[in-house]
């Protein structure tokens, strides 16, 4: 259908912006409705919904052809059109951007505050704070229903979210999420603070994708300033990129095993994700590698017996995981527990616009390193586990495929890796610049506009679990409550990085 | 040896080897999933960091609350006294008899699942609710093992058993061999073992004993704790003594047979502790729904134990 590029062409009728390197569009409130309009018939995903000071923006990604594009709305009376009835992924977005500017998205199915514990000052001088517990989780009617309020402190370590079920003896009638526990207001924080120390902080929104989050980040500060970064450095990112998903598959795979209280394989993946930490700690002199990726290329550059190391650990991976897999394929009893459970179907994954893993079980191959693509992923093989059935065991599928693949990027980058300086300073001057980088969770957006002097005058880093959150409660219904736990888990999406 | 020294030794046995047996699962549940593991002593050592800490009640837990502790380790103690572990001449062994063994579970079951529900959480009452529908189903199959040994022995009282299988040959009896398959399967579901239940979990939401002992603290966790390593050491012993009762002290006269008994007691506790671990090892948790298959199973391997009792008879 088309050229591809329709989103470009629907969009264009409205005020082209400078953002780079696609484009953005500001659209007239008329023209902002009629988008919403179109977006009944066109498959365009939303990719994120986002604010600043009397603004809202949303970036769309085609999904035949690939092409992004943001769409820009001025709200002069502090309102705005909500999306969520097309996009159900932008409601949470819009509840929190009711939350934290003080707009307010009309003909929003659910007005309830999101991020808002009431714990933060008033927004206006005369309202008074919320009490925290005033939130109406929504209602389930029915005989013999009960409630089980589970978290925000929960028993093992992990992070802090709570999570309302309505439950009917065993079966799951309704589960409710309720995040916002750990916001940081990390995008604030980014605010006027020069593009390093605000690239610290991307690193930091979730640690377990410090890689992806820092990376997406960086792509978005070079695209708004130009700034050309060295070949090396790109080949080396997607190197570390790699390393992060393989070593973040490995520990959940493990984890998915011992919450159906396999230990046997949690203990083994957790010996192989050690192996790939301790290598990136000698190779990058840090186990997570927080801080290496910087904007303008890395921190640290990849040396010879560095090259060796990694080049070994992936000859070591490979046939001790596919060990692994073949004991979780033999095992009927842990199969009789990921088959079937917690099955997301694919029209849910496509309207929320799952990415990831999560999105891939469930059909929708999106994949940010295959389309809008970013190198040096054009120039490497590799393909995108997809498969149909969204239960647990296809999610676990995927991202054991996807650590196959991770293994093989490896090899393909130590080959290839071309020689020469591993950071090139960021041009000088401002802009707006906006990057989609694939994460082991999924896509994850990125939007930076920088002032003349080279601060950040606004920013925004999108976690893919907004869009997976959401899914993990439709995953649940119907299923038994003490089957959540490992439906939880197959997804294990990011409480800080959604919280901001 | 004096009879009342000999049941006293019973007595303290089963409190003093339950914590090891515990500690050795753990150890060896470890060692096979590549893991250096906590020492033996380990399970020691809680108990007594419980016993030593404060209680935290909740303000609106009852006296039954309180008082459940107490009444469950007290109950399962008793009940564990009740199978001969070294000897079968002992005095309670011979007053009080299988059904008594599960009537005293029962009762200990019972003050539990009502203690979950005491405070009023909803993990309580999901745990106390689960293990309801376990025991429903655990209970039948442990009396149909019952029967059929009983209708074998003709009798009920276990050092009457354990006497009976030690001094006839009963040959390879098919009969038997079903009891205990069934009876392996009520011990796991009684002891909240995987595949049943996991006693290591974090997961509020899979727990099943687990969960009706969230809110119990200090010395009273340490009892309900220590009443569920007592009862481990229970069903252990319950299938030493009626299927290998090799080894049971019968002349109290003689202190050697008694010490070969107690000898050869810690050694059967210990390869059933090794047969734990690696069962654990390898399989992984039920579904809760899953488990009415697994125990209707136990009921119908016990049905099968007694229908062959008669049909083996016959020829």
């Amino acid at each position: 259908m088309g050229n591809g590029t329709e989103l470009i062409d629907f969009l264009a009728r409205g005020e082209a912006r400078p953002q780079r390197p696609w484009p953005r569009f500001r659209l007239s409130r008329a023209q902002w409705l009629d988008l919403a309009t179109h977006l009944t018939i066109a498959d365009w995903a939303l990719l994120d919904l986002w604010a600043e000071p009397g603004k809202v923006h949303a970036a769309f990604c085609q999904a035949s052809g690939g092409a992004v594009a943001v769409a820009s709305l001025a709200c002069g009376e502090g309102d705005f059109p909500s999306l969520a009835a097309l996009r159900p992924g932008a409601l949470r977005l819009e509840r929190a951007v009711q939350d934290l500017f003080a707009l307010s998205a009309t003909g929003i199915g659910d007005a309830r505050p999101w991020l808002d514990h009431g714990l933060w000052r008033a927004r206006d001088a005369g309202a008074s704070p919320r009490a925290a517990s005033d939130y109406d989780f929504l209602p389930a009617e029915g005989e013999a229903l009960h409630q089980i309020p589970v978290g925000p402190v929960h028993a093992g370590i992990i992070e802090p979210g709570h999570f309302r079920f309505h439950c009917s003896g065993e079966a799951v009638v309704r589960l409710e999420q309720r995040l916002g526990y750990v916001h940081k207001g990390t995008m604030s924080l980014m605010q006027g603070k020069p593009v390093a120390a605000a690239a610290r902080l991307a690193g930091r929104l979730s640690g377990d994708s410090t890689v992806a989050a820092a990376l997406a980040f960086a792509r978005a500060a070079e695209a708004a300033t130009e700034s050309a970064v060295p070949e090396r450095a790109i080949w080396l990112r997607a190197l570390l990129a790699e390393l992060e998903r393989i070593a973040n598959h490995l520990g959940d795979i493990g984890a998915i095993a011992n919450d159906a209280a396999f230990v046997f394989l949690q203990s083994h993946m957790t010996v192989l994700r050690e192996m790939v930490l301790r290598a990136a700690g000698q190779c990058f002199g840090h186990r997570l590698m927080m801080d290496v990726v910087l904007p303008g290329g890395l921190a640290r550059d990849l040396d010879g017996d560095g090259a060796v190391l990694l080049r070994a650990l992936a000859a070591a991976l490979r046939p001790r995981f596919a060990e692994l897999m073949a004991i979780y394929d033999r095992k009927p009893s842990l199969l009789d527990r990921t088959v079937g459970t917690g099955i997301v179907s694919p029209e849910l994954a496509r309207r929320f616009a799952a990415g990831g893993f999560v999105g891939r079980a469930s059909g929708r191959g999106f994949d940010a390193r295959k389309a809008p693509c970013y190198p040096p992923y054009d120039r490497l093989e590799f393909t995108v586990p997809v498969l149909s059935d969204g239960d647990v065991h296809s999610r676990l599928m995927v991202r054991a495929g996807e650590v196959e693949q991770s293994l093989g990027l490896i090899e393909q980058i130590l080959a290839r890796l071309p020689e020469g300086a591993v950071l090139a300073p960021l041009a000088a001057g401002g802009g707006e610049g906006v990057a989609l980088v694939e994460g082991f969770r999924g896509d994850i957006f990125a939007w930076v506009a920088l002032a003349s002097d080279g601060s950040v005058r606004q920013a925004r880093l999108r976690d893919p679990s907004w869009f997976q959150w959401p899914l993990l409660e439709a995953a649940i219904e119907g299923n038994i409550v003490a089957d959540f736990p490992l439906c939880n888990k197959s997804f294990n999406c990011s409480y800080s990085g959604h919280d901001l | 040896m004096r009879p009342a020294l000999l049941e006293l030794l019973q007595f303290s046995l089963l409190v003093a080897l339950a914590p090891l047996l515990t500690g050795l699962v753990r150890k060896l549940k470890a060692r096979l999933n590549g893991r250096i593991g906590p020492g033996l002593l380990q399970p020691y050592r809680d108990l007594l960091r419980l016993l030593r800490k404060e209680v935290v009640l909740a303000p609106n837990a009852s006296w039954l609350f309180r008082a459940s502790p107490y009444l469950i380790f007290a109950a399962i103690w008793l009940a564990a006294a009740i199978v001969p572990t070294f000897a079968t001449g002992l005095a309670l062994s011979r007053t009080a008899d299988l059904i008594a063994l599960v009537a005293l579970l029962g009762t200990a079951r019972f003050a539990l699942a009502l203690a979950g529900m005491d405070v009023g959480t909803s993990f309580g009452g999901i745990g106390s609710s689960r293990e309801m529908m376990i025991a429903s189903l655990a209970e039948p199959a442990m009396l149909m093992v019952i029967f059929t040994v009983a209708l074998l022995v003709r009798s009920t009282s276990l050092p009457h058993i354990a006497e009976y299988l030690l001094m006839h040959d009963v040959g390879i009896r098919i009969s038997l061999l079903l009891g205990l398959l069934a009876l392996l399967i009520v011990a796991i579901a009684e002891n909240a073992r995987i595949p049943v239940d996991n006693p290591a979990t974090h997961l509020e939401l899979t727990m099943v004993h687990e969960a009706m002992v969230l809110e119990y603290s200090g010395r009273h966790l340490a009892l309900i704790e220590g009443a569920a390593m007592v009862k481990l050491q229970l069903y252990v012993s319950l299938v030493a003594a009626v299927f290998f009762p090799w080894g049971l002290a019968r002349d109290f006269g003689d202190a050697s047979a008694v010490a070969i008994g107690v000898g050869l007691y810690v050694l059967k506790l210990a390869f059933a502790g090794a047969v734990f671990a690696l069962f654990e090892t390898s399989i992984a948790k039920m579904r809760v729904f899953r488990l009415a298959e697994l125990l209707g199973g136990a009921l119908l391997l016990g049905l099968l134990a007694a229908i062959f009792l008669y049909v083996s008879q016959e020829l």
